[in-house]
This record gives C-alpha cells, structure tokens and sequence, in this order.
C-alpha cells in the first residue's frame, strides 16, 4: 500500500497521475484498463480539488493498493472537506440530444460505468471514496 | 496537448495531438471561442489524441451545440481508447462521428 498526501489543487493532478500510474505500471494492464483508472482519478480528484474545501483548499490523501489475486487496483481518496457524496448525484441522461445535454455530471458517470466498485462513506469529518477495478 | 488549426475560408480542422484533460481542456476551449465565429463547417482530428476526460467532453459538447446552430460538426479519426469514452457517455449519439 502506498500513499500520497497532497493539497487538493487542480495543479497537482498530473502529479496524482504519476503516483497512480507507477502502482499501476507494476502490474500487466491494457491501455484501455489504465486509461480507465487515469480517468477515474482525474475525475475524483478534480471534484476533491473544485469542491470540498472550496472556496479556500486543503489536503487529500490518494491510497493505492495493489492485489494479486485476482489482480486488482483499489484507490482510496480522502478529504476532509464538506460531506459530499458524489454517488447521490442522480446519472445524466445520455439518451438526450446535443441541445438538450447538460455540461455537467458526466465525470461521476464516467467513473461508475468503468470501475468494478465504487463506493463512498462519511466517517470521523473524512469524506472517503474507494474505487476498485479488477485487471 | 497541442493544438493545430488549419482553416479554409469557413472550414475549420482542429487537430489534437496528446491528452485533452482537466489540464489542457480550457486552452481547447478558448481556441474554439476565438475561432468558430462564421465557421460553417468544424471538423476535429483526433487520430493524435490518446485521452479524453468529462472536461473535455464538455468542450466538445459544447463545440456541438454551437455548431448546431451555424453548420456542421465532425469528429474524425478517433481511436479505440477515445470511442470507448464517446459510447459509455452516449456522445456516440449526438456527436458526428466519422468511422
């Protein structure tokens, strides 16, 4: 298990993005498969980043756990920002047409259509969001 | 990313070449402001673009809606990765598409 604590600031993403990829790069993972996790992070970390502490910032903690068998990725993301449960957010409707889309709700979508579990607790003033994806 | 524009009269080509993300999504977006005013036709190039985030939907989107209104909109050349991404989110339906 490996961790990184880091100031939820959209500036540190790619920063983020290397801590993750490197656990990742220790396993054998198809393009699409690490693509797949690089987004789900991108999206969950840039939510911590826009919203919990906004308007001021503050710290996230990004956990990364490897497992061999079966071979699995399960990421841990931790702030202690306004309580925010980003699965309560009812899908967009992706059956809508161009005009009557809104810019909007798609990262979280994005997020629960790929990963293999997705799931989120509030607990001692922490928001925690656990996302696991099988190999 | 990088940004390539190639405009013929009211034809505009944007090629992307790298990850359009968080990160580089706002610069797409100011080139498309500054650029699609009397475009009739917008085609995006994606065979160079490996990546794509819900913030970089939204500029395609939104790119879509403008043009919905002045002329046409076509995506070209995406790969696998950026398909996958345009079918789980149904831009597949309301994006053109050139397979």
């Amino acid at each position: 298990m490996r961790e990184l604590n880091i100031e939820a600031l959209i500036e540190n993403l790619d920063q983020v993005l290397a801590f993750v990829d490197e656990e990742i790069d220790k396993l054998e993972c198809s393009v699409k498969i690490r693509t797949q996790i690089d987004i789900a992070v991108e999206e969950l970390f840039v939510n911590i980043a826009h919203y919990a502490y906004n308007p001021e910032t503050g710290p996230a903690t990004v956990r990364v756990e490897v497992e061999k068998d079966p071979p699995a990725i399960s990421i841990t993301f931790i702030d202690h920002g306004i309580p925010y449960d980003p699965l309560a957010k009812a899908d967009p409707d992706i059956t809508l047409s161009a005009d009557e889309r809104e810019i909007g709700g798609l990262g979280i979508f994005m997020v629960k259509k790929s990963m293999d579990s997705i799931d989120y607790e509030y607990k001692d003033g922490q928001n925690i969001l656990h996302i696991r994806k099988l190999i | 990313m990088t940004i390539n524009k190639n405009q013929d009269g009211s034809k505009l080509e944007i090629a992307l070449e790298g990850r359009l993300d968080t990160m580089t999504a706002p610069a797409l977006e100011e080139e498309v402001k500054s650029s699609i005013e009397g475009i009739k036709e917008l085609v995006f190039d994606l065979k160079d673009l490996v990546y794509v985030s819900s913030a970089g939907l939204r500029v395609l989107l939104s790119a879509q809606k403008t043009m919905n209104k002045q002329g046409s909109m076509t995506i070209k050349n995406a790969n696998e990765e950026v398909m996958e991404i345009f079918e789980v989110t149904g831009f597949i339906d309301i994006l053109n598409i050139e397979e």
